[in-house]
């Protein structure tokens, strides 16, 4: 290195500092564009990534909440839970979902159908949701599964809870429950949050009704999990909320009773309180087994449920429709007196039959029953006399009448399956058939038929009304101690041994609305009813309990499905040599004690042939059952109170 | 040139230590020990094997940087080449011998460590052609002929590594090449040529990229594309930075780390892990102590006589910043994953080692400040 040499030195020296100089600039820049970086993340976004971390970290598994209990009036559990075995997939903690069914269906006996519809729902749902493969399995099944559980990765054996129903008999007024479909989440609000696997949602009867109560809320886990989907610790535990329990007014005693009773016939039977409209028994037979549906129903049994002609699932007892027949003469009887169109002893000739305009119209006796007044009319149920009457009177008062007393209409609220029935009258055949009105159809409508159709309550609330004297109730299935009002009731009869209820207290006391311009007429519907069970001639005479304790009082009627050929009348053709599906439906109504009524019943029994035969000796053995229930029940409804 | 030999030989042992930069050592002292917290944190609050490893490696390496401190920097100088020479026989080495991970193929087994020297050459090459520059005239440094070797210098390892594959320390070698030509004086219509040519030779270079790169580079992109996929990396850091905040979670509360959803933590995303337990404060920490050691490399540079120092001071430095902000860039998503180790913060011995060695060369600088250098 030379002088030249020293002196490029320094040139050189001064060269790179000089561009370290830029590179120094160019790194500030730099290093503030990464600083702004810094500020971006960690200052002004750093909540969004907070909420980002925590989604990262915690993962919610929903815990389905216990099911609300159902109990009779005495506190008997008719809809109650009992301990499951079930078998949950967690889809992302298996190595290989295949391997994982291809070991189930050996254990357990899955068919290859079934396996693709659960792939089916397993693609739909995210990976960390367990699904069920089997939700109620017997123990043996449970601890085989248990035992292989070591190659089975990604499955849990849990146990739950599911419901579980004591027996057949209250089976249409419970309902059922079963898994939640997709159209129960798109029109239910109450179940928006609460699609957890293995929840039951009520499809029909109470459980459907009360469904948004019973439910109870849907607790979770919460826990940590780290990136592999494996839970690190338990976080937050809300355990939800059991459902309500309910009690109802339905006596489970009666309700097994009735339903032995009427085995396999197609048959409803309806019992209230005549002052409270509690709803002791509401039966309706043939039955099914409602624990059926709670893990799904099996399809050997669902066909056999639809196929059978005696629709076991329908609740006859709410949507069964029946016209009447008989039974409505006591509205109509009520109505003529109301409208003071006829005097309870006025006669009308029955020969059998009359003729309207060139129609025939027939009694049911051929012969015809002689000189009748209204209360023999009633008693030995003569079609003559109220074709007469209901002539002068006119549909349009029967209608009116009928509706007051509670036909036409729903009984019970929100019952989604209960159908309101029909009430005629001219202004109803113009709306819904467009036609008018004819004279004859009032015939028809007088005897409860034709246009006429009824549900078994309706009739049964319709005697209750007629039974307490004429007064309005709210018949009721969920007990509810605050609008119990039997107590007031009961209290007075206490006080006043055998004496009848003063109008003005059941006013007072009730809040009850009297149905009756004058309640004498009332009085003598009554005892029209009393003569026809009770004194010889009486259609359902065959059929009454003569012990004081048990008398009751009531009404025949059969409701004509086909109507007799000319050739059949003369033939006098008996309804027993008819076939089944064109037998009549045989109904029966009753009140009873008819010393102090309490209770009112009706029975149908579909194709029973006639009222007296088929329905009046059920009635007969179900009123002597409630009857001799009746101080139990009273015992409690006066639980730890001064009587 | 002007008295030689007498203050070389008149610096006395206490002369040497006093002139050490203890600013430089406390601020690498200090980081090293973060990273060992850092460490300690991606063990899940354990003293296990990655602790106990990080630890060793800084601690035998930082003795290293100590004693490599006290060599004279005749010795860096003359031996540069030499040094340049072996690390590219190393990384041939690795090319036949090496042993394969994950699919790349980029250490050499030398029994008490994984060596892999693509790391080493980073230094290697900064000191080569800071001594090509320092030696050749300034009327030379723009003549073609005298580019040809440092073009060869520098292409030659990063194909190698390239073709380990290994994207991100083969641009980090280039990267610290480019710095000392332009250090250097290099016209800028050189470094305009280079890129029009690089460029050009793009699209040939991307069919030659290993599948996992190019996905890498489209999910830089886009990473919210396929979150699950090529761009969970990214995200996933990026979430663990925000979520840290202003503070932090705390020690050894990352969850985002803990719970293993960040990638890596161990090595290029030990930053993130660091951020989200410290916050916003804990990166502006960090950020310090790098500023502290890539200001006081350049001070050395600043009073060092020689050219062949500053050359290496300045490019060190830079290449060091250059380190920094490439990891940095990366975990906040700025840039594309392409694998660069944080200096000093990751696991890693070979990375330690060359910039525990890039750093006594620095120091042996400010020792022998006024040593000429021929």
């Amino acid at each position: 290195m030379f002088s030249s040499g020293s002196g490029n030195t320094v040139i050189k020296s001064k060269l790179i500092s000089r561009r370290m100089f830029i590179l120094s600039v160019s790194k500030a820049i730099v290093v503030v564009g990464v600083l702004g970086r810094l500020i971006s993340l960690q200052i002004n976004e750093s909540k969004k990534y907070k909420t980002l971390s925590d989604k990262n970290r915690f993962r919610e598994w929903k815990l389905a909440p216990e099911r609300g209990i159902i109990k009779d009036y005495f506190n008997t559990e008719i809809a109650s839970n009992k301990q499951v075995y079930q078998i949950h997939l967690i889809p992302e903690n298996t190595q290989s979902i295949e391997e994982v069914f291809f070991r189930l269906k050996t254990i357990l006996n899955i068919s290859d159908n079934k396996i693709f519809l659960l792939k089916k729902k397993i693609s739909k749902q995210k990976p960390w949701d367990p699904i069920i493969i089997s939700d109620n399995l017997n123990w043996s099944e449970f601890s085989r599964v248990n035992l292989f559980l070591h190659e089975l990765q990604g499955v849990e054996p849990i146990v739950s809870v599911a419901r579980v129903y004591k027996d057949n008999s209250s089976a249409h007024v419970l309902g059922y429950v079963s898994q939640v479909s997709a159209k129960d989440l798109k029109n239910k609000d109450y179940l928006k949050n609460m699609s957890v696997p293995g929840i039951a949602v009520g499809k029909t009867g109470l459980e459907r009704r009360l469904d948004e109560e019973i439910i109870g809320k849907v607790g979770f886990q919460r826990y940590e999990v780290n990136a592999y989907g494996k839970r690190i610790k338990q976080i937050q535990v809300d355990q939800g909320q059991a459902g309500k329990d309910f009690t109802t007014t339905l006596d489970l005693e009666v309700q097994k009773y009735t339903t032995e009773l009427l085995k396999d016939n197609a048959a409803s039977v309806c019992v209230m309180d005549i002052y409270n409209g509690d709803i002791i028994s509401l039966v309706s037979s043939p039955s099914y087994d409602p624990n059926a549906f709670v893990h799904g129903i099996e399809s050997g049994y669902w066909k056999s449920l639809i196929s059978n002609d005696k629709k076991p699932l329908t609740n006859k007892a709410v949507s069964g429709l029946y016209p009447p027949g008989s039974t409505i003469k006591t509205i109509v009887a009520l109505s003529a007196l109301e409208n003071k169109i006829t005097r309870p002893l006025n006669t009308v000739t029955c020969k059998g039959k009359i003729e309207l305009f060139g129609e025939k119209f027939h009694c049911w006796k051929k012969k015809g029953h002689g000189v009748m007044n209204m209360r023999s009319a009633i008693k030995r149920s003569c079609d003559v006399y109220f074709y007469e009457i209901s002539r002068k009177l006119g549909v349009d008062r029967i209608s009116e009448t009928a509706k007051k007393f509670g036909l036409g209409k729903r009984v019970l609220n929100n019952f989604i399956e209960e159908r309101s029935g029909v009430v005629p009258s001219t202004s109803w055949k113009k709306k819904y058939i467009g036609q008018n009105w004819y004279l004859g159809e009032t015939l028809h409508s007088g005897i409860g038929q034709g246009y006429f159709q009824s549900t078994p309550i309706q009739l049964c609330l319709m005697t209750a009304q007629i039974a307490n004297g004429g007064f309005e109730i709210k018949p009721r299935i969920i007990f509810d101690k605050d609008k119990n009002n039997l107590k007031e009731y009961l209290k007075f009869k206490n006080e006043n041994p055998g004496q009848p209820l003063p109008a003005d207290l059941l006013i007072a006391n009730f809040d009850l609305k009297p149905l009756f311009r004058n309640q004498e007429n009332i009085k003598i519907v009554k005892d029209a009813m009393f003569s026809s069970t009770n004194e010889p001639g009486g259609t359902s005479y065959g059929s009454r309990l003569e012990d004081k304790r048990f008398t009751f009082a009531g009404k025949t009627g059969s409701s004509q499905i086909k109507r007799f050929t000319e050739e059949q009348r003369e033939a006098e053709v008996k309804q027993e040599s008819l076939d089944y599906k064109s037998r009549d439906h045989a109904l029966f109504i009753a009140y009873a004690p008819v010393s102090d009524p309490k209770y009112a019943i009706s029975v149908v029994v579909e194709h029973g042939g006639s009222g007296s035969k088929a329905a009046a000796p059920i009635a007969k053995k179900v009123i002597k059952k409630v009857l001799e229930r009746h101080d139990l029940r009273q015992s409690i409804n006066f639980q730890g109170e001064e009587v | 040139m002007f008295q030689p030999r007498s203050i070389q030989s008149s610096l006395s042992f206490r002369d040497k230590l006093l002139s050490i930069d203890y600013i430089l050592v406390i601020s690498i002292l200090i980081l090293g020990i973060v990273s060992m917290f850092a460490m300690y944190s991606t063990d899940g609050g354990e003293f296990k094997y990655h602790t106990k490893s990080h630890i060793l490696r800084f601690s035998v390496f930082f003795v290293m940087f100590f004693v490599l401190s006290f060599i004279q920097i005749r010795f860096w100088h003359s031996s540069s080449y030499l040094m340049y020479f072996i690390f590219f026989m190393l990384l041939l080495g690795v090319k036949y011998f090496g042993l394969t991970s994950s699919g790349s193929q980029r250490w050499l087994n030398f029994y008490f460590m994984n060596l892999q020297p693509s790391e080493l050459m980073k230094i290697g090459l900064i000191l080569f052609l800071a001594k090509y520059y320092h030696r050749i005239s300034i009327e030379n440094i723009n003549k073609i002929k005298y580019l040809f070797i440092p073009i060869v210098a520098l292409v030659a390892p990063v194909l190698l590594v390239i073709m380990q594959p290994d994207l991100g320390t083969s641009l980090l070698i280039a990267a610290g090449g480019i710095i000392v030509a332009w250090l250097a004086g290099v016209k800028a219509k050189f470094f305009t040529y280079a890129t029009l040519i690089f460029i050009t030779l793009l699209p040939i270079a991307i069919s030659f990229l290993k599948p996992y790169q190019k996905a890498r580079i489209l999910t830089f992109l886009n990473p919210e594309k396929d979150p699950l996929g090529a761009g969970y990396q990214i995200i996933q850091s990026k979430i663990a930075i925000g979520s840290g905040g202003l503070f932090g979670k705390g020690f050894l509360n990352g969850s985002q780390s803990y719970l293993d959803y960040l990638p890596e933590k161990h090595t290029d995303f030990i930053f993130t892990l660091f951020t989200e337990e410290f916050g916003f404060f804990g990166s502006i920490f960090i950020l310090l102590l790098y500023g502290i050691i890539i200001y006081r490399i350049i001070k050395i540079g600043n009073i060092t006589r020689s050219n062949f120092g500053k050359l290496y001071c300045y490019s060190f430095a830079t290449a060091f910043f250059v380190y920094v902000i490439v990891n940095m860039s990366m975990v906040l998503g700025l840039l594309p994953i392409v694998g660069s180790p944080l200096p000093i913060m990751s696991y890693g011995g070979s990375s330690m080692m060359a910039i525990m060695l890039g750093l006594g060369i620095a120091m042996s600088c400010k020792i022998y400040k006024d040593i000429p250098v021929n």
